[in-house]
C-alpha cells in the first residue's frame, strides 16, 4: 500500500475513533485528544468561516480553557439541553489529507451527525477541518474547525452537542 | 361551544387582587385562532424590528429579512437612504431578490425579467411597447414599500399599518434604556459579523417572556454560573440582585440590575488580566465624565434586559445582543441574534472580550441559550395539557393591578407587562375593526 493511502487510513481510524467517543458521550476521553493550546471552532453559518473569531461572531470559539469547561458542562445533569442525553450518530466520510509535514498534518472530512431528542431528530452536516500534531504513533488535535453547511440552525434550534 | 376570539383574549389573563395572583391561560400559546388573531393585529400594527443601520454600510447594500411572514428587502439606496420594500414583483409576484444579502444596483425578477432600482423604482418592464403608453411610469409598477419605516438610534423598524403612531411614541419610555445602551459607544454601535440564526419549536410569546426573566438564571443556567465563577475566581454572588424590573408601557419592559459577570463596558473580572483593568477603568471614567457617576454606574456595572413589544430584545448583559423572533406557526419561531459593539472596538482586545463573553452565554452553542431553547420547547409540549392544567402563574411580586409598574429584579413584572400589552393591542384592533 502506498504511503499516502496508509496515512489516509490512519487518519480515518483516528477520526472514526473520535466520532465513536462522542457518540458514546465519553467526552473527557475526547477532550484528551486535544493539545494543551488547542482551538475548537465552529464558525457562524453565514459569512467567511476563516475570519478570525477575535473579529467576527462565531457559534463556538473555544480555547483549551473553554473547551475544558464545555466538557465539564456537558457532563453535568444541569446541562439541561443534553440531559437526558440525546442519541447521536456521527458519520465521517470523504477524508482528504491536505498537507503533511513532520510537525503537522492537515486533514478534512465530510460529516453527517444525527441528533435525536424529545421526539425530534435533526441532521447536522458539513466539514471538519483538522490540524493534527504527531503524538507517538497517533496524533493530537491542535485545531478542529467545524464548518456547518446548513443554511441556518433551523429547525435544530441548538448546537448543544459536539457535532 | 367555542368562545369567541374576543372572549378568549379577554379571558387569557386571570387576576385575583385579594390573592395577589396573575395567571395566563396556557391555551393562549397553542390556540391556532389566537395565533391568527396575533398575526392580524399585533404583527400587522406594531413596530417590528428590521435591522441595524450599520448592516447597510454602503449604498446598494441589502439584506433580505422575514418580518411577520413577509419577505422584505432592507436596502440602502444610491443616495444612502435606507428603504424597505416587500419582496414581491408588482408584475406576477415572484420574489425579486432571492439572495439573502449583498450589494446590487438593481433587483431583477427571474420570472419575466422586470427589474427595479434600490429606490424601488421600476427600471425595466418586459416588452414595454406592448403596454399602454406610460404604463411603466405608474407607481403601481414600482416595488411596494413597507407602509412605514422609521429609525431610533440606529435601530430600523417597519410598520405594516400606515396609520400607526410614530416609532418614537411607540417606544416611549423604552428610549431611555436604548439610549443608555447606545451611549456607551463613543463612535456609535455596529453589528459584528452575521446574525446567528436558529429556531425554537415553541410559541413566540415564550421567548418574549424568557428574555426579561431573571428568576430562571440560577436554576436553568447553573452551568453558566459555574463557568463565570471559574472565570472570576469565585467572586460572583448569589441570591438577591440589586435592581428593578419595570413596566415601560405598550407591552415593553426592562430589567436593570447589578451584573454578576464581567462587562466589556465596564466591569472588570480577573480572567481578563491587569492590563484590561486599566483599560476598563478608563472607559468607566469616560462615562462618569460625560454622564455623571449615578448614570455611569448603571451603564457600566448594571445589565439591561429590554423587551420592545412584541418581538425585539436588546440585552445589554455580559455582551450586547439584539434578538428578534418571527413566529411562522403557532408552535415555531425563527430567531435571529446579532452581536453589537462600539465602532471604536474594531481590531481591539476589547472586541475579543466582548465576543468571548457573548459565546460563553449566548447563541445556540453557548453555555446558556441551548438550555433556554430546551425549557421553552418543554413548556410548549406541556401546554398540550392546557385543558386539564389551564394556567401559567406569573404572580411573583404582584401587589395588585394598580400597583405593578416596578418590582424587584426577579419579579415577574416584565411578563405581566407583556401580557397586558398583548391583550390591549389585540382588543384595540378588534374594536377598531368592528362596525
Amino acid at each position: 500500500m502506498n504511503r499516502a493511502l496508509q496515512t489516509r487510513l490512519r487518519v480515518e481510524e483516528f477520526l472514526i475513533r473520535e466520532a465513536s467517543l462522542l457518540d458514546d458521550w465519553r467526552l473527557e476521553e475526547w477532550g484528551r485528544l486535544f493539545t494543551a493550546d488547542c482551538r475548537y471552532l465552529v464558525p457562524n453559518l453565514t459569512g467567511d468561516p476563516y475570519e478570525s473569531p477575535t473579529r467576527t461572531l462565531y457559534l463556538i470559539a473555544d480555547d483549551s480553557h473553554h473547551l475544558a469547561e464545555r466538557i465539564k458542562r456537558l457532563c453535568k445533569a444541569t446541562a439541561h439541553s443534553e440531559h437526558p442525553r440525546s442519541k447521536t450518530l456521527r458519520l465521517i466520510s470523504n477524508v482528504r489529507i491536505l498537507e503533511e509535514t513532520p510537525a503537522h498534518l492537515k486533514a478534512v472530512c465530510g460529516f453527517t451527525t444525527y441528533r435525536s431528542s424529545q421526539s425530534s431528530t435533526d441532521t447536522y452536516f458539513g466539514n471538519h477541518e483538522y490540524l493534527l500534531v504527531p503524538d507517538g504513533d497517533t496524533w493530537l488535535i491542535e485545531e478542529k474547525r467545524t464548518i456547518l453547511k446548513m443554511e441556518a440552525l433551523r429547525p435544530h434550534g441548538r448546537l448543544s452537542i459536539i457535532v | 361551544m367555542e368562545a369567541s376570539i374576543q372572549n378568549r383574549v379577554q379571558d387569557a389573563i386571570d387576576i385575583d387582587p385579594d390573592e395577589r395572583t396573575f395567571r395566563v391561560a396556557r391555551s393562549s400559546y397553542v390556540d391556532p385562532d389566537i395565533y391568527r388573531a396575533e398575526m392580524e393585529t399585533i404583527f400587522s400594527t406594531c413596530w417590528l424590528y428590521v435591522g441595524h443601520d450599520s448592516e447597510l454600510a454602503a449604498p446598494h447594500d441589502f439584506k433580505i429579512r422575514n418580518i411577520a411572514g413577509r419577505s422584505v428587502i432592507f436596502v440602502r439606496d444610491g443616495d444612502s437612504k435606507v428603504r424597505c420594500f416587500l419582496n414581491i414583483c408588482p408584475h406576477r409576484g415572484a420574489q425579486v431578490c432571492r439572495e439573502r444579502e449583498g450589494n446590487a444596483k438593481a433587483f431583477t425578477c427571474i420570472y419575466h425579467g422586470w427589474s427595479f432600482g434600490t429606490d424601488g423604482g421600476v427600471l425595466h418592464v418586459a416588452e414595454e411597447d406592448t403596454y399602454a403608453r406610460g404604463f411603466a411610469d405608474s407607481a403601481d409598477r414600482d416595488l411596494v414599500p413597507a407602509p412605514r419605516l422609521e429609525e431610533y438610534r440606529g435601530f430600523w423598524f417597519l410598520n405594516f399599518d400606515a396609520k400607526a403612531v410614530s416609532l418614537r411614541d411607540y417606544l416611549g419610555e423604552a428610549c431611555v434604556y436604548i439610549d443608555r445602551v447606545v451611549d456607551q459607544a463613543e463612535l456609535g454601535m455596529e453589528t459584528v459579523g452575521a446574525p446567528q440564526e436558529y429556531s425554537m419549536r415553541a410559541n413566540w410569546k415564550l421567548l418574549a417572556e424568557n428574555s426579561t426573566d431573571i428568576l430562571h438564571v440560577e436554576t436553568l443556567h447553573a452551568t453558566y454560573l459555574d463557568l463565570i465563577r471559574t472565570n472570576s475566581d469565585g467572586q460572583i454572588k448569589r441570591g438577591r440582585m440589586e435592581g428593578n424590573s419595570i413596566d415601560l408601557g405598550n407591552g415593553h419592559s426592562v430589567v436593570e440590575r447589578e451584573a454578576t459577570y464581567g462587562r466589556p463596558i465596564a466591569k472588570w473580572i480577573s480572567l481578563w488580566g491587569d492590563d484590561a483593568k486599566v483599560e476598563i477603568d478608563e472607559i468607566y471614567q469616560r462615562l462618569v465624565d460625560i454622564y455623571g457617576e449615578e448614570i455611569a454606574i448603571k451603564m457600566a456595572t448594571y445589565s439591561r434586559n429590554l423587551l420592545i413589544f412584541p418581538n425585539l430584545v436588546i440585552n445589554d448583559i455580559m455582551s450586547l445582543t439584539v434578538r428578534t423572533f418571527q413566529p411562522t406557526a403557532v408552535d415555531y419561531m425563527e430567531v435571529s441574534v446579532w452581536s453589537l459593539a462600539p465602532v471604536e472596538e474594531r481590531d481591539t482586545v476589547a472586541l475579543e472580550r466582548r465576543l468571548t463573553n457573548f459565546l460563553e452565554f449566548l447563541g445556540p452553542a453557548g453555555f446558556a441559550t441551548p438550555d433556554d431553547v430546551e425549557a421553552l420547547e418543554s413548556c410548549h409540549r406541556a401546554f398540550a395539557a392546557n385543558r386539564e392544567a389551564p394556567w401559567n402563574d406569573l404572580s411573583k411580586g404582584f401587589r395588585g393591578p394598580g400597583d405593578d409598574a416596578i418590582g424587584e429584579t426577579k419579579d415577574e413584572v416584565p411578563q405581566r407587562a407583556f401580557w397586558r400589552g398583548w391583550r390591549q393591542c389585540i382588543e384595540n384592533q378588534i374594536t377598531e375593526r368592528l362596525p
